[in-house]
Order: structure tokens, then sequence, then C-alpha cells
């Protein structure tokens, strides 16, 4: 089992795919010499040359245009949007464009283009280098949205990413580049739209993504020390999103937590909590409880940034208030 | 009329421009029919007809290849038309029916036929732009000679996907043709109010890309240059802006009062610059040929409203169908 950080993973299903694939091809700013921002494909490069590895002009709307356009045209485009932030320049080829030729040319059209892009907040660049916009996606029908949190997974998860014949957003955590852990030797394909349950326990859910989900863990070992058995449940994939899997653990444990870095109010957890209690209410002990992000954008001081993002001490706070309900 | 086959070098035979006529007046009839229709209330929606800019429909869409595509605009009638959708499925689609080009999930501002290359017409100024490059990059790593067309007006120039997409286009120099259908209005609003040049051939100069401009109300002075402008970037030498002067000789959408402009002025331009009298003119018809070409499109306009109104509506619930592939 050869060990690999996140950084890492997301390198090797790129490049397995290149390899395998010449429908596959990358671009995005700054991601061939240097390697993209984050060292991401660093290296690739000198395998693959400047015609399936390209930098783009600082042009996120044609960035992601230019890769609907080819997957319209049956190849397998990633593209990289450097910031999650800067998904907003492309939104409008995202949400108009990407998510709905599918269904406005009648079931004529595919589009399956993979869109990367990270962000995460613990590193103080201030209001729109970090932001965590996960959520704004998964309104949106036609799309499909994955967020990892692990090497393993977010290998795995690429690989079906880029074989999925929709557009699939792909959403990487800044923070978790540089975790490491041992994978299969062979890429093991994680199916979109399946969950999975990191820690079983038996009296409360956390179901957190992205960097919680490591939060969450951390959590619940100290809440195990209380003799708060934990359960932590990663959906990997928002949308669609593993109800059967999400609903079956609160069923076993009869709470709830959702933990997630983006801002609480109308986040991806308020969806999750709606689910939980429509479909699981006879089953509740207790209201779900939400940790998010408090309603401010990020503002640049570490002691604010701190102060506004979540952290292990705010979802064993929740898992706490949710246990106390009786 | 006896046929005269004109021998001038570069013009198109006699019976090619006959063909153009045809395919004009289909469209302009097309149009007609659908205006008529949605005044009746028989039609739902938000349409947007292009008579006037025939010549531009006709003359690039006539010049370019099997295999080549292309992106319409939310004026796309005559786009999908004239490259070869048959006007039932059209019309079908306009009312909403399962039978329609997108069968019934796209309407007048999404027609969409992708076995002719049409992958959509798009409601968002601008918006298919990006997808013409990306397409035609597809095109240049697949080494297969093809070409990718965008339509988009003079408004679509101000919007930032027509910059990026030109931009992209031209430094990975991919097979894209970009036409510019300058009719002068952005809806409601004038050039002298959205443009700050005349000339927007600059915008595409300013990219270095190849820049043609020609008279959009002569069709064979467009399909001229379209046919230049394909093979250009078919031939791997880049893509090409192509501006084409035109009218809309009609409001921006069917019902549109046009408050904003000269009465006077549309009717001259109207008595002046409609394409297919123009070439009627060069064609010499005569007026007993002219109404048997008419009677024709007629006809199957016709037929292609009988087809609709025939046609099958959706279940409500197929719309939870292709949501994903």
């Amino acid at each position: 089992m050869p060990e690999l950080s996140y950084r890492e993973a997301v390198r090797d299903a790129l490049s397995q795919a290149m390899r395998a694939d010449d429908d596959v091809f990358i671009m995005g700013e700054d991601i061939a010499e240097m390697g993209g921002s984050m060292g991401v494909t660093a290296g690739m490069l000198d395998e693959f040359g400047p015609e399936r590895v390209r930098n783009t002009p600082i042009s996120e709307m044609a960035i992601a245009g230019a890769g609907i356009g080819a997957a319209m045209q049956g190849m397998r485009p990633v593209v990289e949007i450097m910031y999650e932030d800067f998904t907003t320049l492309a939104m409008e080829q995202i949400v108009n464009q990407a998510a709905k030729h599918r269904s406005m040319s009648g079931g004529q059209l595919k589009v399956p283009l993979t869109i990367r892009t990270q962000g995460g907040a613990g590193w103080s660049p201030g209001a729109q280098h970090a932001q965590q916009l996960e959520g704004w996606f998964v309104h949106v029908p036609g799309l499909k949205v994955v967020f990892a949190s692990t090497p393993t997974d977010v290998r795995g998860l690429l690989w079906s990413a880029i074989y999925d014949d929709n557009p699939v957003m792909f959403f990487e955590h800044r923070t978790l580049y540089g975790l490491k852990e041992d994978v299969p030797d062979e890429l093991e394909p994680i199916p979109i739209g399946q969950g999975r349950v990191h820690r079983e326990g038996a009296d409360v859910t956390v179901v957190a993504t992205g960097r919680l989900v490591h939060e969450a863990l951390a959590a619940a070992d100290e809440a195990e020390q209380e003799g708060i058995s934990v359960e932590v449940y990663d959906p990997r994939t928002l949308l669609p999103l593993d109800e059967d899997g999400l609903i079956a653990s609160v069923k076993k444990t009869n709470r709830a937590v959702v933990a997630h870095e983006a801002v609480t109010r109308m986040g991806f957890g308020a969806e999750v909590a709606a689910i939980v209690q429509e479909k699981a209410f006879d089953w509740l002990d207790a209201p779900v409880e939400r940790v998010g992000a408090k309603f401010a954008p990020l503002p640049f001081a570490p002691v604010m940034e701190e102060f506004v993002v979540p952290h292990k001490a705010d979802v064993l706070e929740a898992i706490r208030r949710t246990v106390a309900r009786g | 009329m006896a046929k005269v086959e004109r021998k001038t070098k570069g013009t198109l035979s006699e019976d090619r421009l006959r063909d153009f006529l045809r395919e004009m007046l289909l469209i302009r009839r097309f149009e007609e029919k659908v205006e008529e229709r949605f005044r009746a209330g028989e039609l739902p929606g938000f349409l947007h007809v292009a008579i006037g800019q025939e010549a531009v429909d006709v003359g690039v869409c006539q010049a370019m290849d099997d295999g080549d595509v292309f992106a319409s605009t939310h004026r796309a009638h005559g786009h999908t038309l004239a490259r070869g959708t048959h006007p039932n499925a059209v019309m079908a689609e306009l009312y909403g029916k399962i039978e329609g080009c997108s069968h019934g999930y796209g309407g007048s501002m999404h027609l969409y036929d992708v076995e002719r290359g049409n992958l959509g017409a798009n409601a968002v100024v601008g918006g298919g732009l990006p997808a013409i490059t990306g397409a035609a990059l597809a095109f240049k790593l697949r080494k297969e000679p093809r070409v990718a067309v965008a339509f988009f007006g003079d408004g679509a120039t101000n919007i930032g996907t027509f910059h990026e997409a030109l931009n992209l286009a031209q430094l990975w120099q991919v097979p894209a043709v970009f036409v510019c259908e300058n009719n002068h209005w952005a809806e409601s609003t004038p050039a002298s109010q959205q443009l700050p040049i005349e000339d927007l051939s600059k915008r595409a100069v300013a990219f270095g890309m190849h820049s043609i401009t020609v008279d959009g109300q002569d069709v064979e002075a467009v399909h001229k240059a379209a046919a230049r402008a394909l093979k250009h970037a078919r031939d791997g030498k880049g893509p090409v802006f192509l501006l084409a002067n035109t009218y809309r000789l009609v409001g921006h959408y069917i019902g549109d009062p046009q408050v904003y402009r000269d009465k006077e002025e549309l009717q001259e331009t109207r008595e002046t610059q409609d394409p297919i009298d123009k070439l009627r003119e060069r064609l010499e018809i005569s007026e007993a040929d002219f109404e048997e070409l008419d009677r024709e499109a007629h006809e199957l306009v016709e037929a292609s409203v009988e087809f609709a109104k025939a046609g099958t509506d959706p279940k409500p619930e197929d719309a939870l169908k292709n949501v994903y592939a």
C-alpha cells in the first residue's frame, strides 16, 4: 500500500486517466510549468506535454466554457478554477450552460466535464481566497457535487468524476493537501453518490464534509472520553446525496449534527437537517444541530478568522448539546 | 424565365442562388407564421424573430460542412432551418411537443439539433461563445477537419464571454468562426448607446484575429465571406471574426411596440434593405417564378403548423427526465 498525500492522490487520478485515455486533458491558470497554485499538477507538463496540460489566461468564463465545448464533443476535460472564490466568475457558464445543456437539448447532449477547485480557511488570505461555496452548486439540477476528505477518497472519486457523463463540481480543501495515508495499490474508483462511515458510534451521528470530517473525528475521540459514542459520516458526494446511508446512520444513533466549514445559514447542512427530519423524524431524540462558519465574510486577522470558522471544539459542543437533550 | 447561367468568376450559379432564395423565403414565412400564431395565443413563451437577417442565416449555414457545429442565439429559427432542421421539428418545438427538435424541453430560445451540428440556441447573450472555442479546441486536439461557428449580435460584443472566448480562440489558434450579426440594436438600445466604436471588427483585430466584414443583406457576399472564413479556420490558420452588417426589420421580441425606433427610418430600411428583395432583383426572377417559390414556402410552413398541432404533448413528469445523462 503506497502512501500518498491528498495532493498526490489528486495528481495520481489525473495522471492515470490521462495515461489511459487521450480524451482526458487538463487546463487552468498556472497549472503547467508552475504545477498549479497548490502544486497539484506539478510534473504533469513533463509527462503529458503542453497540448494536454494547458495553461490558460485568467479567464474563468472561458476556462469553464471551453471545457463545456470540448466535453460536448465527447472529450473528458478536467478544468481547474484556482480558488473556489473564482467560480463566481464562471457561474454563468456552470449554472446556465454546463448544468442545462442535457435538459435543454431534450437529452441530445452530454457534458462530461470535471471542474476542480479548492478553498478553505486557516491561512488568513482574507475574504476572497478561502470561501467554501459548495452549497451554491448543490442547488442546481444537472450538476453533481463532490467534496472528498481523504487521499483514498479524493483519488477514487476524481476518477469517477472524470468518467461521469455529467458536469461535476469537484471540491478540494486547501488544508488537506498535505494529509497522507496509505492508499490501495490500484486506483479503486469510488461511486459518486456513496457516503462513508468513518467511525462507528451509537449515540450521535456527525455528518461532516471536507476538513470538518477530521475535526469531527478528533471531536469524537474526545467525546468518547466523556462516554459519548459518536458515528462520523462523510457523504463525500453532496449531489446526488446518499440519503439511504445518511438516514440509516441517524436511525441507529437517533441524533444528528451536521458540520461544514461553509457558512451555516442556508448551507449544505440545512438540507441535511431537512432530509433527516423528513425521513427520520420519529427516530430523532433531539433537534439536528448545525456547525458551520459564522455569518461574516472571512476576515484577515488570524484571531478573527479562527473565530469565524468552525473547529473541533465547535463540533464537540454540538455533540454535547444534542446528547444533553435526553 | 429562360435560365441564363452567370459565368462571372467567383459568383454562385443561379441554381444555387435560387436555392438560397427558397431557404430565405422559408425562414421569412416561417417567422411570419410564428408571429401570427403567437399573437393568436397558440405559442407559449418568449419569441424573437430575425426578419431582415435571413441572408446571414443562409449565407453562413450553407457554407458550413457536414460535421461543423454551431451555437446560436435567442434569435435562432433561421440558423436552425438554414442548417437543415426540418420546419416541422422547429415548429413542433415552439408548440412544446415531443416531436420538436429539443423534444419540448427547449423552446424557441433553446433549439438544438446535435445531428446537424446545432449545439443549442442560447438565451444568455454571449453564453454560447466559450463552448465554441472549446469545441474547436476538441477538433484541433483530435486533428479533425471541422470548424465550430458561433452566432451572436453586436450587443454580445460588450459581454465578458465574447472577449474571453475570442482571446482564448486566437491564443490557441483553434478552428472557430465568430459570426457577429450586427443588426445595430441590443434589444431596444441603439449602437450609439452601447458601443463606443463603430467598426466592431476592431474588437477582433485587438486580439490579433483575422477579420472579414461583409454586407449582411447580400446572401452571395455572405456566403463567399463565410466560405473564406471557414476555409481559413479549417486550414489551421486560426479563428476568424466575420462581421455581417445586417438589419433587424422587426422588434426585439414578438409584440415589441418599438417605441424606441423611428418609424419612418424603419420603413425606409424595410424598403431598401430587405435581403429577399435584393436577391430577387439580383436574380431578375419573374413574378410568376417568385410566386411559385413563395407558394412552396407557405405550404411547408402551413404543413409545419399542422404537424406541430398534431404533435404529442410531453407528460408533466417527463420534466424529470434528462436532468442527468
